[in-house]
């Protein structure tokens, strides 16, 4: 008798498995032609699992104050041996969970799986989108470049702009007054303790909900899914997973290895905003759409303006399982595919101009 | 089994509700705002510094300038072509980026959201909502001297 079964023989024994294992084996995926989509959680599942790796591997040389941070990474990334890949691999992979965090988050739109009982995987994703950004507005700062000086600048000085609570919110943040040591030493609390647990909690309802309601069909595959047998979970689905998550990983080999990380100089918070400062990729849309608001609109501050405006769409994409009535129905709902459809031609269409310099 | 409609009972439950409820919200406030106040950093008594020197004239010549340290604030002081020396606060009043001078426009600007202001700290196009804070400068010898103004 092999190892493997001798080690399942004592866990059975003692913890009753076989009910776990039958209910696992029986466990299918529909099969329609959308069901690729069905990959893309997964995969964003698989750029946090390596994010989590590669940020407890950063942990080791990493040191969270505005005199040593850094040259810590400079050291992470000169001295340690493979340390260069290691940053890399964290930044890629990064961007490429949030990437695919927003893949995952169009196609389920598109498919309206969001529509009732789903709301509340709509939601947990939703606070998931909200918490990966916040890793990457938080995790931006800690190499403590000039760069990521301003960005936070900014980016906090906006929260400031809440009302009510703005300004208390902007010191609890920033740790005081302005960006300084301290608020490198908050949002490396944030980066690598509250957000990774929230997350995880996160993570763990998410699936919980989909493992509950099973998998949804989209409507205009129903006949198909119907007509077709379904895809054993184990092992035909895991396997077919594993080979979008082998994907993602040679993806991300190849991106950090040929465009390593770069650090940038250190922040000088007695220094001019460098010109071409820029967020990252993924706030982008949001940057330039602030930029092009004057200072001010019909008497208002335009930037007021502007962020009330993202936090209304924000709290209507937030609040889409409850407005879609037809969805709820079961109906078809071409309004919400429309709306979905400009989200992402504006998102993807102000992020590419960006990038070709139109708003410079 | 029938005096729960007595009318005591309900009461009776009420009351002891009533005083759960209020321990079980006492002893999570006093959670709470512990936690609150501690999150919000205390208020470092900061001394102010209402005069510095900011440079040398000599280092500073026409349609130039030079950002100095004005307590924990960056400032700007700049010299406009014909030769007037002005200083404005460096922090942008839109998102609070530090400000530059651009000797091509002849303007002051911010590179965080391309914001200009005019050689008198005013906000002449971009996002920036106000005028750069104006600080007054004296001259003493070779040496620029900043301060509040008012
Ligand atoms: C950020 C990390 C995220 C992870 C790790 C994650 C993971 C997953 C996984 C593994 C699945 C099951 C397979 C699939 O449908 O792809 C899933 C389904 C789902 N996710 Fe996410 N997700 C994330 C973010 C989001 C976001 C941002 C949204 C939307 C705002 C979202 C909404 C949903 C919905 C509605 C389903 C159900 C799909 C169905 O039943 O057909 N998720 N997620
Ligand atoms: S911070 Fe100066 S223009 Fe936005």
């Amino acid at each position: 008798m092999g190892i493997l079964d001798r080690a399942y023989r004592y866990l059975d024994e003692r913890l009753e498995l076989q009910p776990l294992v039958e209910f696992a084996s029986h466990k299918e995926v529909p099969r329609h032609r959308f069901d690729w989509a069905y990959y893309f959680g997964g995969l964003t599942l698989f750029f946090f699992i390596v994010q989590v790796c590669s940020g407890i591997l950063l942990l080791l040389y990493y040191r969270p104050t505005a005199e040593a941070a850094f040259e810590s990474v400079q050291f992470i990334m000169t001295h340690v041996p493979f340390g260069w890949l290691v940053r890399s691999i964290h930044s890629w992979s990064a961007n490429l969970m949030i990437l695919s965090a927003f893949l995952h988050m169009f196609s389920v739109l598109f498919m309206k799986s969001y529509a009732k009982p789903r709301e509340m995987t709509w939601w947990t994703g939703c606070l998931m989108l909200a918490l990966a950004l916040g890793f990457g507005f938080s995790g931006y700062l800690l190499p403590w470049n000039k760069l990521a000086f301003f960005a936070t600048r900014v980016g906090t000085d906006m929260t400031s702009k809440v009302p009510f609570i703005g300004d208390w919110l902007m010191h609890v943040l920033r740790g005081g007054d302005d960006v300084t040591g301290a608020t490198l030493t908050r949002f490396f609390g944030i980066h690598v303790a509250v957000l990774p647990m929230l997350m995880t909690g996160l993570i763990v309802l998410h699936l919980l909900f989909i493992q509950r309601q099973g998998i949804h069909v989209p409507r205009g595959a129903t006949e198909e899914s119907k007509a077709r047998p379904g895809m054993k979970f184990f092992p035909d689905f895991a396997l077919r997973e594993a080979v979008v998550w082998l994907i993602g990983l040679a993806l991300l080999a190849f991106l950090a290895a040929y465009f390593p990380w770069n650090l940038g100089v250190k922040a000088d918070p007695f220094a001019s905003a460098p010109a071409g400062i820029k967020p990252e990729w993924y706030f982008l849309f949001m940057f330039e759409s602030l930029k092009l608001i004057p200072g001010h609109v019909l008497g208002f501050e335009g930037e007021l303006l502007g962020l009330g405006a993202f936090a209304v769409l924000g709290m209507f994409w937030f609040l889409i399982p409850l407005l879609d009535r037809r969805s709820t129905r079961g109906e078809r709902s071409p309004l919400f595919t429309a709306i979905g459809a400009v989200a992402l031609a504006f998102i993807a269409g102000m992020t590419l101009l960006s990038f070709l310099g139109v708003f410079s | 089994m029938n005096h729960e409609s007595g009318g005591v009972r309900p009461t009776r439950r009420r009351i002891i509700d009533w005083l759960l409820g209020t321990a079980v919200g006492g002893v999570i406030a006093s959670i709470v705002y512990p936690v609150l106040r501690y999150v919000l950093p205390p208020k470092v008594a900061e001394a102010q510094t209402n005069s510095v020197m900011a440079g040398k004239l000599s280092q500073l010549p026409p349609n130039s300038g030079h950002i100095f340290r004005f307590g924990s604030k960056p400032g700007i002081v700049i010299r406009t072509p014909t030769g007037d020396v002005r200083a404005f606060s460096a922090v942008c009043t839109h998102l609070q980026c530090t400000v530059q001078y651009r000797s091509d426009l002849e303007q002051i600007w911010c590179a965080c959201h391309n914001g200009h202001y005019n050689l008198n700290g005013i906000n002449v196009s971009g996002p920036p909502p106000r005028p750069l804070t104006k600080y007054k400068v004296a001259i003493k010898g070779d040496d620029i001297w900043v301060s509040r103004e008012g």
